[in-house]
């Protein structure tokens, strides 16, 4: 399809390149010049750590070329001969490679290839998507959309609503994504290696085996993740890529159901009446990657249980509620931090013994009690850090979480001399804060 | 060079007046007219003369159906509003300024580029272009690779494999869309002064001629003035409706 030459810049820049140049021709795939159209059409959109940067293009009426970083790193297609691979590997790969997904979904695009081959990762561990020839970009044409009637993408990858010609869906990459995990942690893939459109959709309503049918010590936690990935439906997935990051990155709060433990592959009757409700199911043409992460967003509550202020976590509670019933599919990652000092051992158990951690943890819970979510949307951590503020920022940004609530007391000198948390928070994160304020003079609990 | 696509402006002074400020405003250098430049709106005269300075600078004014109705005795083929307009306008414009319409060519070409105000298959018949049926039969009608075009209030973009294979895409305002010479590229701009797709705010769009960026703008301008001045003129009040409510 592409001739890939290593090259450097006019002047031999620092960096090394890589030139990409289709084939062109009468016995060449058209797919190949569209393929490359797209790719040109997307990368220059793209920016950050998790995709090749962008450095030129053009050619088009002679010898089209597009260039781009080279990317120094090894490809995930070289782990596939080490397969089956650890547990904690598999989560480690896939919350890297649920990060670059997201960050490629937050600049409005779509992969539409989620393979090992088309994941690198870079020295310092990071992971990088590369190959945008079948992507989508949710505010530019679809140059694919007339172009094929089959379906696009990789046989042993591609989503179910792909094979039905669906591209306008970032689930679609959570699914890829999940049978590359399945993949890598079985060593088979969930639904083979089809070559024909009748064997792609064959996946539109027949579940994969659960890899605890083929792995008698699979981890539950993992079980429900991957299968969770592998959903039919999209809104049964997880519903960002950010959000499964989060779950393979704190594997001790994921919410088992019953797909955890489960041995056999579903019943006949249960894949079938899932297939006819799908079926039933119009695509909404106004799906956008953009909408998808607003629904769906990783918001932190950032909690002081050292103030005491009522008003102030029943503002905080309120604020939250609006947060969640705008976003109906929003998780919420409800965190306080254990100041430590800066040098030394820290005791970890208060006077009476009990452990601080412990505690934190039951008191996070009753704090969030009366939003009323079910478990498999809230969860609770207690930080250990000397500078609550950078413990916040920090934690936002490692869980791709999109919004930061956070309370502050008054206004006094003090305070103001000092710093606040939240105005610390809100000079360093990335992401949206919202600092919530109440009128102390409304304060009638205690002080 | 940046070029400045602007359409349907019917004589509407304010709205032309923010959208060649906020054009100049991103290094437009040059400027198209993609017909009706009057009809609907109070300020025909003073439309016409920003036009006619452009056009004898770095401009050009393609032909509407409006325009056309103005230098014609009669425009008994168009509908109440429309006719009411046009009769009004007719009696208002300086002889110069028919002329100026009279002379004005029904399409342009530059650069693999053709202007034309409604369609490529049949200019003078002022037919829509609705949808990719229509968008395919008007870019096989012309060699060139840009179509730009106005007609239908609402702002579009088609594009066509070598191969006839059509799709439809909605722009979003402020967004750079690369329209590569490997495939036929074919924009509504929408309208500066009556738009009809329920956003007050003016259409226009800008093509860099370099790199092959189009890119939809949405400017907002007080549109409340010019209806009230609508209404002020006598000309139909469903005009001065249709500019508060963009629909």
């Amino acid at each position: 399809m592409a001739s890939i030459w290593r090259v450097t810049a006019p002047g031999g820049g620092p960096t090394p390149l890589v030139m990409k140049i289709p084939r062109l021709g009468e016995a060449e795939d058209p797919a190949a010049i569209v393929a490359f159209e797209v790719e040109v059409m997307i990368l220059p959109t793209l920016s950050g750590n998790h995709t090749p940067r962008y450095v030129a293009a053009g050619g088009l009426a002679a010898q089209p070329y597009i260039v781009m970083e080279w990317i120094d790193g090894r490809s995930l297609r070289a782990q596939l001969d080490r397969m089956p691979l650890p547990d904690e590997e598999v989560a480690s790969v896939g919350a890297r490679v649920a990060g670059a997904l997201h960050d490629i979904h937050s600049q409005h695009v779509i992969h539409l290839d989620v393979k090992p081959s088309n994941v690198m990762f870079r020295e310092s561990g990071e992971a990088v998507v590369i190959d945008f020839g079948v992507s989508r970009h949710d505010r530019l044409p679809d140059l694919l959309a007339e172009e094929f009637r089959i379906p696009i993408g990789t046989g042993p990858y591609i989503s179910p609503e792909q094979v039905r010609r669906i591209r306008n869906d970032p689930r679609s990459d959570i699914f890829a994504l999940g049978v590359v995990l399945y993949h890598l942690s079985t060593g088979e893939r969930p639904f083979g290696n089809p070559t024909s459109v009748a064997g792609l959709r064959r996946r539109l309503y027949r579940s994969p085996s659960p890899p605890r049918a083929l792995r008698e010590d699979y981890p539950e936690w993992l079980q429900e993740i991957v299968l969770k990935c592998l959903e039919v439906d999209p809104n049964r997935r997880y519903q960002t890529a950010a959000q499964l990051a989060f779950e393979l990155q704190h594997p001790d709060r994921v919410v088992l159901t019953e797909a955890a433990a489960r041995r056999r592959r579903e019943g006949i009757w249960a894949s079938t009446k899932r297939y006819f409700r799908m079926l039933g199911e119009e695509p909404d043409p106004r799906q956008s990657v953009a909408g998808q992460l607003a629904r769906a967003p990783i918001v932190v509550a950032a909690i002081d249980l050292a103030q005491r202020s009522e008003a102030l976590n029943e503002a905080m509670r309120a604020n939250l509620r609006d947060i969640l019933r705008a976003a109906p599919a929003a998780r919420l990652a409800c965190v306080m931090v254990l100041k430590t000092s800066r040098i030394g051992m820290d005791v970890t158990e208060d006077e009476e013994g009990r452990n601080l951690h412990v505690k934190g943890l039951v008191d996070l819970n009753h704090w969030a009690r009366p939003l009323g979510l079910p478990p498999n949307r809230i969860t609770y951590h207690v930080l250990e850090a000397p500078d609550a503020g950078a413990a916040i920022v920090e934690f936002a940004e490692s869980n791709h979480v999109a919004q930061v609530v956070v309370g502050s007391r008054g206004s006094s000198t003090l305070r103001r001399y000092l710093g606040s948390v939240s105005s610390q928070v809100v000079a360093l994160a990335n992401c949206t804060v919202t600092v919530v304020k109440t009128d102390d003079r409304s304060e009638l609990a205690e002080s | 060079m940046i070029v400045a696509l602007l359409s349907d402006v019917h004589a509407n002074f304010e709205a032309l007046s923010a959208c060649l400020e906020h054009a100049r405003a991103r290094a437009a250098e040059r400027f198209i007219f993609l017909g009706d430049h009057v009809g609907y709106g109070p300020d025909p005269e003073r439309v016409l003369e920003v036009l006619t300075n452009l056009v004898g600078g770095n401009g050009i004014a393609v032909l509407g159906n409006h325009d056309l109705a103005v230098t014609q005795r009669s425009s008994a083929s168009m509908q109440e509003e429309a006719r009411a307009a046009i009769d009004w306008t007719r009696k208002r414009l300086p002889p110069a300024q028919i002329d100026f319409l009279a002379g004005l060519p029904l399409t342009a070409e530059e650069g693999g580029r053709l202007y034309v105000h409604a369609n490529a298959w049949a200019p003078d018949r002022w037919e829509y272009i609705t949808g990719v049926f229509d968008a395919r039969r008007s870019m096989r009608a012309t060699p060139n690779r840009w179509t730009f075009c106005g007609h239908v209030h609402t702002p579009a973009l088609y594009h066509m494999t070598d191969d006839g294979r059509t799709s439809a895409f909605v722009p979003q305002p402020g967004v750079r869309i690369p329209l590569p010479v490997t495939r036929r590229w074919l924009a509504v701009v929408g309208s500066v002064g009556q738009p009809r797709d329920g956003n007050p705010a003016a259409s226009y769009a800008l093509f860099d001629d370099e790199s092959a960026l189009l890119t939809f703008f949405r400017v907002p301008y007080d549109y409340a003035s010019v209806a009230r001045r609508i209404r002020e003129a006598g000309l139909p009040t469903g005009l001065a409706m249709r500019l508060e409510t963009g629909a």
